[in-house]
């Protein structure tokens, strides 16, 4: 008996200890090239080519310094802060109005209007860009950051009433009933009472629209040509071809590019990985 | 009085729905409807003009050289689906499977597997293009640094592997998706049925394959159909490292950037052709439609509710 738990155990040891090589192997996949990518940007070409791996020194901020200041870096850092700021204010506003209306009130085709929005989960705009960019061009929006701003709020309202609606659905009648009686206008009601309820469900639904919004290369490409107007995405393909023999800068810039997006992931992750996989977990 | 606040109550749930219903029809349902109807005309750049039926069609269908174009880019997607569903779900699988068990450091390694699934595409592209470079890459280098340097090789500049060395950097970047998401399901599993589970077996794949497997169903239904629209609309990885015209040699072409060169034109064809590229979407549009329909109903059938 004692011999047999003891086998049992070593099993189960060998087992875990199995799991544990294969996760650790998986995250360094995972990570080196990250890290590699963040030493390289403070090597030059020489060290790149001959040890990759190697420990930089850390106070050669001289390809930093350069993608800072003689490229249009900033420029397209703060193009992606301008659009992806103002599409998600959009994408709250908007997808909270038709959220709470659908979750609050019963109206004539209420449901009819949930199942329009729901059926915008499962169409690929990439697919009508041809339409898009006739339409576009005759509204004077091509080389115009509403172009991007109003596709990414049309592309990212149906997750945001999805997820919205079941929330807002949720809240329980006592407060508003309560302020219903003492005579509050249901505009006061909802923005009052109701709204601070709803704020985590707020984050999740900005952090499942921020990172494919501030990521997006498609509509930009096919959208902007000015290059004043660039997002970080898309600069990048151009900024690559400039400095396409100058390893380290390419290195500092790909690091400067993610850095913002991986702190506030590491800050956050929790959020990150619920809000993005939202959708496909019921 | 009373109809007054009626009428007043109707006005207000209108200010609320009509702008977010304002903005999905004129950009999202109006393009898209648009999209069927416009691979129907003929197009003179930028300007619509006769209705030619099925001309469209035909052409990106049956006559050259769209047809071939159309086919290999078609084949890619195909190669591209299937791969990754080894790759990315298949291997999401396992390591779901490995993390669920909360070892030590699970949460480090649930972080680390998801990292890059928050980068952009153009940069994990761009970061494996400069790895896979033929001379300097890491990957060659480190291949000759431990004396395998026979196999080092132009990645991404030969036919015979350029499609899977982009597929490879895609299954990287994505993998922590399927791998969160499996792993929610796992998590849902009621420990009554695993305690049950324990007591009939001690083999570790008799569970993963009899019980685990079949109640992680429902992750399994999203994952795939997720893949299939993705595979079929894959466009930025291939853009960034195998370039619009899906060099070398269309080794690494597929549908989303062959739809593109088709419609907007490319520094090698020709500029824009709406037509044909109009007639494509819809082709895509459809095919996407109908297979993942199918493949979530079929998948659903095997859902247990428990």
């Amino acid at each position: 008996m004692i011999r047999e738990n003891r086998s049992r155990t070593l099993r189960t040891f060998g087992w875990d200890g199995l799991i544990q090589i294969v996760l650790i192997g998986n995250s360094i996949v995972m990570l080196a090239p990250i890290v590699i990518m963040v030493f390289s940007a403070f090597k030059t070409n020489a060290q790149i080519f001959q040890s990759p791996f190697a420990l930089p020194d850390f106070t050669h901020v001289g390809n930093l310094v350069r993608v800072w200041t003689e490229t249009d870096f900033v420029r397209y850092l703060m193009n992606s802060f301008i659009v992806t700021g103002a599409s998600i204010v959009l994408i709250l506003v908007l997808g909270t109005m038709a959220a709470y209306a659908l979750a609050r009130y019963e109206f004539r085709g209420s449901n009819a209007i949930l199942l329009f929005f729901l059926a915008g989960l499962t169409l690929p705009l990439k697919l009508a860009v041809i339409p898009l960019f006739i339409q576009m061009r005759d509204l004077g929006l091509v080389d115009s950051r509403f172009s991007l701003i109003f596709i990414y709020v049309a592309t990212g309202l149906p997750t945001t009433v999805f997820i919205m609606t079941g929330f807002i659905r949720s809240l329980p009648n006592e407060l508003e009933d309560a302020a219903r009686m003492d005579g509050a206008s249901e505009a006061r009601i909802m923005w009052s009472i109701m709204l601070p309820l709803v704020r985590p469900a707020m984050v999740i639904a900005a952090i499942q629209n921020v990172v494919p919004i501030w990521n997006d290369f498609f509509f930009p490409l096919i959208f902007i040509q000015n290059n004043d107007l660039k997002t970080l995405p898309q600069g990048l393909t151009t900024f690559m071809g400039e400095f396409g023999t100058d390893w380290g800068v390419l290195f500092s810039g790909l690091t400067l590019s993610a850095l913002p997006i991986i702190l506030l992931y590491i800050a956050l992750s929790r959020q990150f990985i619920n809000g993005m996989t939202a959708g496909a977990i019921k | 009085m009373l109809s007054s606040k009626l009428t007043g109550r109707r006005l207000w749930i209108a200010a609320l729905v009509v702008p977010p219903l304002a903005f999905m029809c004129l950009f999202l349902v109006y393009p898209i409807l648009s999209a069927f109807a416009y691979a129907f005309y003929e197009w003179r750049g930028l300007v619509r003009g006769d209705f030619v039926w099925f001309a469209n069609f035909h052409r990106v269908l049956f006559e050259y050289p769209f047809s071939e174009r159309t086919l290999n880019a078609f084949t890619h997607n195909i190669v591209v689906f299937f791969a990754l569903m080894i790759l990315q779900n298949g291997v999401g699988f396992l390591l779901a499977y490995c993390l669920w068990r909360e070892l030590w450091g699970a949460r480090f390694h649930r972080i680390a597997v998801f990292l890059p699934v928050v980068l952009s595409t153009v940069i994990v592209g761009l970061l494996w293009k400069l790895f896979l470079h033929p001379l300097f890459g890491a990957v060659n280098v480190s291949l000759r640094a431990v004396g395998l340097g026979t196999l080092a090789q132009p990645w991404l500049g030969q036919d015979s592997t350029a499609l899977m060395a982009i597929i490879v950097a895609n299954a990287w970047h994505m993998v922590g998706f399927p791998t969160l998401v499996f792993l929610a399901g796992m998590q849902r599993i009621p420990s009554e049925i695993l305690d049950a589970a324990r007591m009939e077996t001690e083999s570790e794949w008799v569970k993963m394959t009899k019980i685990v497997w079949p109640l992680v169903a429902p992750s399994a239904t999203v994952v795939f159909t997720l893949l299939f629209v993705g595979a079929f609309n894959w466009f930025e990885m291939p853009f960034v490292m195998g370039g619009i015209d899906g060099s070398p040699h269309g080794a690494t072409d597929v549908l989303g950037l062959y739809f593109y060169r088709t419609a907007f034109g490319s520094m090698s064809a020709s500029a824009e052709n709406f037509g044909p590229g109009s007639a494509l979407a819809v082709l895509i549009f459809l095919f996407i439609a109908v297979v993942s329909s199918v493949i979530t109903l079929k998948l659903r059938k095997r859902e247990i509710q428990l």
